[in-house]
């Protein structure tokens, strides 16, 4: 089988400054990741560089036919958007955006997209409700759902669980789980909470500028590395 | 005062001819500016028109020192200007609000040291300040009326881009939208409307039609489309009424519609907080 992604010697650096360093992975159809690691370890940077939303340094990105018009990103939160006068429906919407071209208007096909992906993230009867009405865990539905509606093949998820009490989290993440299994959606995530990383994802990618651990979860519960951050953090 | 009467006085108002053009100008520059203005108080970008009318407080002045017609001098400089003041916001926002506050302060005062070399100008400089009813002249309406018929419907065209681009730059730079070109957008129809109803409005209240209405939007309207809609018919009435209101009580008419916009939201503000509880 081919990669779906195939990261091979990405660099990555802000003014000169490196932050993502000689990082090498792949990603399997169908198969989960995670990425782990310290805060500013540039989890969030190596995310949009596989996205090319920074500028990459050296290294190349590069994705199985037709993935990369099918990736589905949920991006870290900004403090800007937790107040965002914008309706549920409103948001998911924007999911479709890519496909409208020059159309200043959603199609009846991309509403309907809309709506069942509401519905399997069980945020159909908020839909109406104002964004910044929500609680948490509902604004990450909100978001998911959205990358939803522009994912069939992957699924790039920042951070969708920080900030959220353990229960809401972990409905999350079985929600994030049922979309690998029932939609083959491939996911890549970046995650803090290790427990729930390991017991979820296939893989674990853990990073500290540069790779410091990739392999399986169990792999990775078995290495020194794991151990201490599994019980530390 | 009942609502004939209002109408009564209006339809009054009108017969005089600058008080047309006043009313025409500005609730085209009204309209604009409020929708306008969510993306910019969302973005945290308010400084940006605060700015720009400063900028285009010098601009006007050099044009009247130079003879030359104020709105061909203003347009392109402050139109420069925007694309300048996005790039200092957006690469930091701490330093880029005190580069911001420098430039208005250079443009302000270079305008104002021009201006005094020339004898007989204090009068066209205190109504770009302050803004003026009677600045309005014949060439000043069709140009204002294109530009913003251009503004709204550009607004229209790419409202769901705006939307997105407003809400989250970096999922919606994912899908393929070319952000920093929606947001030169945002700038450029931003500076065209400032310089529109700067001569009216004056330099130091034509922010005040900007932030005030969608701010008073968001404290009732649950949606991005409520919020726009409302925001633009709020900003609207706000200026028809102050305008009349400054005919009635003979106020200075920029300030008089700040203030009825500064009321309007105080109403909205404890409308949101009695909707809320
Ligand atoms: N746009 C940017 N410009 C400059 N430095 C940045 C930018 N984004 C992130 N950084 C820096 O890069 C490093 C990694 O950040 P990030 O990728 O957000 O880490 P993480 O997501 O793991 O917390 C941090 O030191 C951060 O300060
Ligand atoms: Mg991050």
């Amino acid at each position: 089988m081919e990669p779906v992604l195939q990261c091979k010697n990405l660099n990555i650096a802000y003014n000169g400054h490196t932050v993502v360093k000689d990082v090498s992975f792949d990603v399997m159809p169908g198969e989960y990741l995670c990425i782990v690691g310290e805060n500013g370890s540039g989890k969030s940077s190596l995310v949009k560089g596989l996205l090319n939303l920074v500028p990459v340094r050296s290294g190349s990105v590069s994705f199985a036919e037709g993935v990369s018009g099918g990736i589905g990103y949920l991006p870290q939160q900004s403090p800007i958007q937790r107040d965002f006068p914008a309706s549920v429906e409103e948001v998911v919407l924007l999911g479709c955006i890519k496909n409208t071209g020059f159309r200043p208007f959603f199609s009846k096909s991309e509403k309907k997209t809309a709506e069942e992906n509401m519905k399997q993230l069980h945020i159909f009867d908020i839909r109406k409700k104002s964004y910044r009405e929500l609680s948490g865990g509902q604004q990450q539905r909100v978001l998911l759902a959205r990358a939803l509606c522009s994912a069939d093949r992957m699924l790039l998820l920042d951070e969708p669980v920080t900030g959220l009490d353990p229960i809401v989290s972990s409905e999350l993440y079985s929600v994030i789980h049922k979309l690998n299994h029932e939609r083959n959606l491939t996911v890549v995530m970046v995650s803090h909470d290790i427990a729930s990383a390991t017991a979820n994802a296939d893989k674990i990618l853990h990073l500290d500028e540069k790779v410091e651990f990739f392999g399986t979860a169990d792999e990775y519960l078995d290495s020194n590395l794991g151990k201490r951050f599994a019980k530390g953090v | 005062m009942d609502f004939s009467a209002f109408f009564e006085y209006l339809s009054m108002m009108v017969t005089y001819d600058f008080a047309k053009k006043a009313l025409i100008v500005g609730s085209l520059t009204a309209l604009c500016s409020a929708l306008l203005g969510v993306s910019l108080v969302l973005k945290r970008y308010s400084m940006i028109g605060d700015g720009l009318s400063h900028v285009g407080f010098g601009a006007l002045c050099v044009a009247s020192v130079l003879n030359l017609a104020p709105l061909k001098v203003a347009v392109p400089v402050v139109i420069v200007a925007a694309f300048f003041l996005l790039k200092l916001s957006e690469n930091s926002k701490i330093k880029g609000d005190a580069a911001i506050a420098m430039i208005s302060g250079t443009a302000v005062a270079a305008g104002l040291v021009i201006t005094s070399f020339v004898d007989g100008l204090s009068s066209d400089v205190s109504g770009y300040m302050f803004g003026s009813i009677l600045s309005i002249d014949d060439s000043d309406v069709p140009l204002s009326v294109i530009l913003s018929v251009v503004v709204i419907l550009l607004y229209v065209l790419f409202y769901n881009r705006i939307f997105s681009v407003t809400f989250d730059e970096s999922f919606s730079k994912a899908a393929g939208i070319k952000v920093d070109l929606y947001n030169a957008l945002i700038a450029l129809l931003t500076a065209v409307t400032i310089v529109i109803g700067m001569k009216l409005m004056g330099t130091v209240l034509i922010s005040g039609l900007i932030i005030f209405p969608p701010l008073s939007a968001m404290r009732v309207c649950k949606s991005f489309k409520s919020v726009t809609a409302v925001s633009a018919v709020i900003s609207v009435i706000c200026f028809v009424v102050g305008i009349f209101l400054s005919f009635v009580f003979d106020t200075p008419a920029g300030a008089t519609v700040v203030l009825v916009n500064a009321v309007t939201f105080a109403v909205f503000f404890a409308a949101g907080k009695l909707k809320k509880a």
